[in-house]
């Protein structure tokens, strides 16, 4: 017997846009049953040629070939009739819609909510997925939402499933099940195109991969033959960077104290604080791990300052500040990198040196009374060569950086203000590895000076690479701090998930701006 | 008592008619995300263009309201290319179109000043118009006025139990959504916003050929705003957006009858009554902040290209 023909075949894709190449000649085979990793770091192109797969985009060269056939996907419904489903990075649900509902929105069949609820059922609680049909969206946790999508991908019968960084925002647990559950696909005989950035799951999930770097297949692999390294080295072309935590030996004394702080939401979809109560030490990372939606945005505010509260709840250096507003908490040595650095940690069309002003006005960015346009831009000159920012120099408007060398920026101007206490969301969110292990180094030098660093991540990697002490905000409920020592990721996650079970909470908010 | 309260609220049926109309029209548009402030302009151009061919014609009403729905659709395709196709800002757009549509009747609707129309006779359905006080007042009405009840009931179902109605509201909540799973976001804008201004068309033609049956320029007098306030403080339901209607309706005709038994207050202020007091009610019951949110479609007023 022949072999059988290749489910998806790509030949020579190249898909060029104005400024940059996204994918210059690549091929790549899935086979029928297969799980196959596109390993790549943001912006290797993995993304651009997901859509092309998916009709979303279209390729300026190359072919794809579908069960042996040459086929031209011009939109996702052609895409979903031949049997290619996606699951979505950012998820295509519609918020105030109900999860039958927003199934019923991508099938080609008649529209009978009650029937298709009974399916919706069926079909989850056959693959271990199980979810509630006439639940609203905004009031599911991430990992929930994700089961809709997956479960709207399956009642379609799909031939392959394109799954996009699926476990960026999933616990240690829930990712566990979802691998289950596409082992169980794939025996099935569906074909599994599976990105990520993240090699362990590479190597615990997929039979093969194909390795991407700027927009080019770099290399195809057997995960199981290789060694983390040996994938990282073909995925950024070098040896995985690591951080260094020195020992810390000042003095040790609190910063930032929380005192039993509640706030309530006053966002449909936010969520409520409760009894907040936290420490951060002088020369100390604090890492507060959790699923966004999880009452992080509202903390972020609170802490600093866009939401102010009562006076004794906050103390900073021994000094009730609940009830100042950000301005006057920056002027006490408090500073603020958010998680979104074009629109709220930087204005996107300002240069860098303006963008320095914003914040680092306090010192004494003044002549006569008037800005000085000079200092500013010397603060920035200095802040670019001291934090290795790449870019056209001071005057290059902030929204022409990466991601990397953006966040880099943002981090230093805040660093460069010598604060007493920095509070960083999401610091490496969607920033290259590079770029995200400096990061990572210059916060724990700074912390190392004696400065109380509170940090906010989704990944738990990097709070175990640099937190000192970790605690678990979920449901709006912060769990005791931890030290690293005495905890590790599978507690951690259990908490972010154990909370989530006992009351099923609402996330993330969705009138936000993305 | 009651029988003197009848011809009142017959008359609050009738006069919030096109408020009905032109507010379902609006509301449709703006659950997929687009809002409309040219509303006042298409149904002037509606009640300029249904008032111009039922004169021309002799059809009356019959020929009057298909052409403003038409009339109607083709000048929110004005607004459509710039607001949808370019980008353009929406708020901006709508009050060019408004403005546009003011003049344009005015600049057409010269030749028919002091014209005046036949009207429309009220049909008095049979059985259920003999019903004690409802039958009289909802049911001895003009054909409009039964179209709009049509028109309510086929609106609220389709937004409520269809497929399409779905999709208008998952094209208002998240536009990048809608179009990720394949459907044609600026497609289906287009045809609401059509349907939107069909609907201000029709609203203006009734005003002009049925309701008071003669050109006057600028006989809309502000409706289609109070129909865009409708729509919103109505929380883009359309059972709500109807009672203020009524209500709208009811306060019309009330002032009048009030204009009538010579009360010592200010024609003004009696004129602005309607208006004053349908805001305020409609303040009052959508006050509750968190109710406005979930029900806002959360991509009003943005640009979407796709």
């Amino acid at each position: 017997m022949p072999p059988p023909d290749p489910r998806l075949q790509l030949l020579h894709i190249t898909k060029r846009y104005p400024s940059v190449v996204a994918n210059s000649d690549v091929s790549l085979t899935v086979m029928p049953g297969e799980i196959h990793a596109i390993l790549g770091e943001n912006g290797a192109g993995k993304s651009t040629l997901m859509k092309i797969i998916y009709g979303a985009v279209k390729a300026d060269d190359g072919e794809m070939m579908w069960d042996g056939r040459q086929v031209a996907v011009a939109n996702p419904a052609q895409a979903r009739k031949l049997g290619i489903g996606m699951v979505f990075q950012h998820f295509s649900l519609f918020e105030t819609l109900s999860v039958v509902e927003n199934i019923a929105l991508v099938l080609d069949e008649p529209f009978d909510l009650p029937a298709l609820a009974a399916r919706v059922k069926e079909v989850s609680e056959r693959y271990g997925l199980p979810l509630d049909p006439y639940r609203s969206v905004h009031s599911l946790s991430v990992g929930e939402r994700q089961r809709v999508e997956i479960v709207r991908c399956l009642l379609q019968d799909p031939k392959l499933l394109i799954l996009d960084e699926p476990t960026s925002v999933l616990t240690p647990q829930a990712v566990q099940k979802l691998f289950e559950t596409l082992r169980r696909l794939a025996s099935e005989g569906v074909s599994i195109l599976y990105i990520s950035h993240k090699l362990h799951e590479i190597k615990s999930l997929c039979d093969s991969a194909t390795i991407m770097r700027g927009g080019k297949v770099t290399g195809t692999a057997i995960p199981r033959d290789e060694t983390p390294a040996s994938l990282a080295r073909m995925m950024i072309g070098r040896e995985l960077p690591v951080c260094e935590a020195p020992l810390y030996t000042g003095e040790n004394r609190p910063i930032l104290e929380v005192d039993r702080l509640s706030l309530v939401s006053d966002d449909p979809f936010g969520t409520t604080l409760e009894n907040i109560s936290l420490t951060v030490n002088a020369g100390e990372i604090l890492g507060i791990a959790g699923i966004s939606g999880n009452g992080q945005a509202e903390l972020l505010a609170a802490l600093s300052g866009e939401c102010t509260g009562e006076r004794e709840s906050i103390w900073l250096a021994g000094e009730a500040i609940g009830h100042l507003d950000a301005g006057q908490r920056r002027a006490k040595g408090l500073v603020f990198v958010p998680e979104e650095r074009l629109g709220r940690g930087a204005v996107p069309a300002l240069s860098l040196s303006r963008n320095a002003l914003l914040t680092a006005h306090r010192q004494g960015m003044k002549q006569w009374g008037l800005v000085s346009y000079r200092k500013a831009k010397e603060f920035a000159e200095q802040c670019i060569a001291r934090f290795d920012v790449r870019c056209g120099g001071p005057e290059a408007a902030a929204r022409s950086l990466s991601g990397g060398n953006l966040q880099k920026f943002i981090v230093g101007r805040e660093i460069m203000l010598a604060p007493k206490l920095m509070i960083v969301a999401q610091p490496t969110w969607g920033v290259d590895v590079g770029a995200a292990a400096f990061l990572r180094q210059t916060l724990l030098d700074l912390s190392r000076t004696g400065v109380a660093i509170l940090v906010i991540s989704e990944e738990l990697e990097e709070l175990f690479e640099i937190s000192d002490r970790i605690a678990v905000l979920a449901a709006g409920k912060l769990s005791a701090a931890q030290s690293k020592a005495a905890t590790n990721a599978e507690s951690v996650g259990l908490q972010m998930s154990g909370l989530f079970n006992e009351t099923a909470q609402p996330t993330e908010s969705g009138h936000a701006p993305a | 008592m009651i029988d003197s309260l009848i011809p009142v609220l017959a008359g609050a049926i009738a006069a919030a008619t096109p408020l009905i109309f032109a507010g379902l029209g609006e509301l449709v548009a703006e659950r997929t995300g687009v809002i409309n402030l040219g509303v006042e302009g298409m149904m002037l151009t509606g009640a300029i263009a249904g008032f111009a061919l039922a004169a021309e014609t002799g059809y009356g009403a019959a020929a009057g309201l298909p052409a403003g729905a038409l009339a109607g659709a083709a000048t929110a395709m004005i607004f459509a290319f710039f607001a949808l196709s370019l980008a353009a800002n929406q708020a901006a757009c709508g009050l060019a179109l408004t403005i546009f549509g003011i003049g344009l009747s005015a600049f057409i609707g010269q030749h028919y000043v002091s014209y005046s129309l036949p009207g429309l006779q009220p049909i008095a359905i049979p059985l259920l118009a003999d019903i004690p006080v409802i039958g009289p007042v909802l049911f001895k009405q003009d054909a409009v006025v039964y179209l709009s009840f049509i028109t309510f009931a086929v609106v609220a179902w389709t937004l409520a139990k269809t497929r399409l109605g779905l999709l208008l509201k998952a094209v208002g909540e998240s536009p990048d959504a809608a179009h990720a799973i394949g459907y044609p976001v600026l497609g289906i804008r287009y045809g609401a916003v059509a349907f939107g201004g069909a609907m201000a068309g029709i609203a203006g033609a009734y005003l002009s050929t049925v309701y008071t049956p003669l050109w006057v320029q600028n006989m809309s007098a502000g409706r289609g705003w109070i129909a865009v306030a409708l729509v919103v403080f109505a929380t883009w339901k359309p059972t709500r957006l109807l009672l203020g209607a009524y209500l709208f309706g009811a306060v019309t005709i009330l002032q009048f009858h009030a204009q009538g038994l010579g009360i010592d207050v200010p024609v003004q202020f009696l004129a602005a009554l309607p208006y004053a007091a349908t805001i305020v009610v409609l303040v009052v019951i959508s006050r509750d902040r968190k109710l406005l949110q979930l029900n806002l479609p959360a991509s009003l007023g943005k640009p979407f290209l796709p």
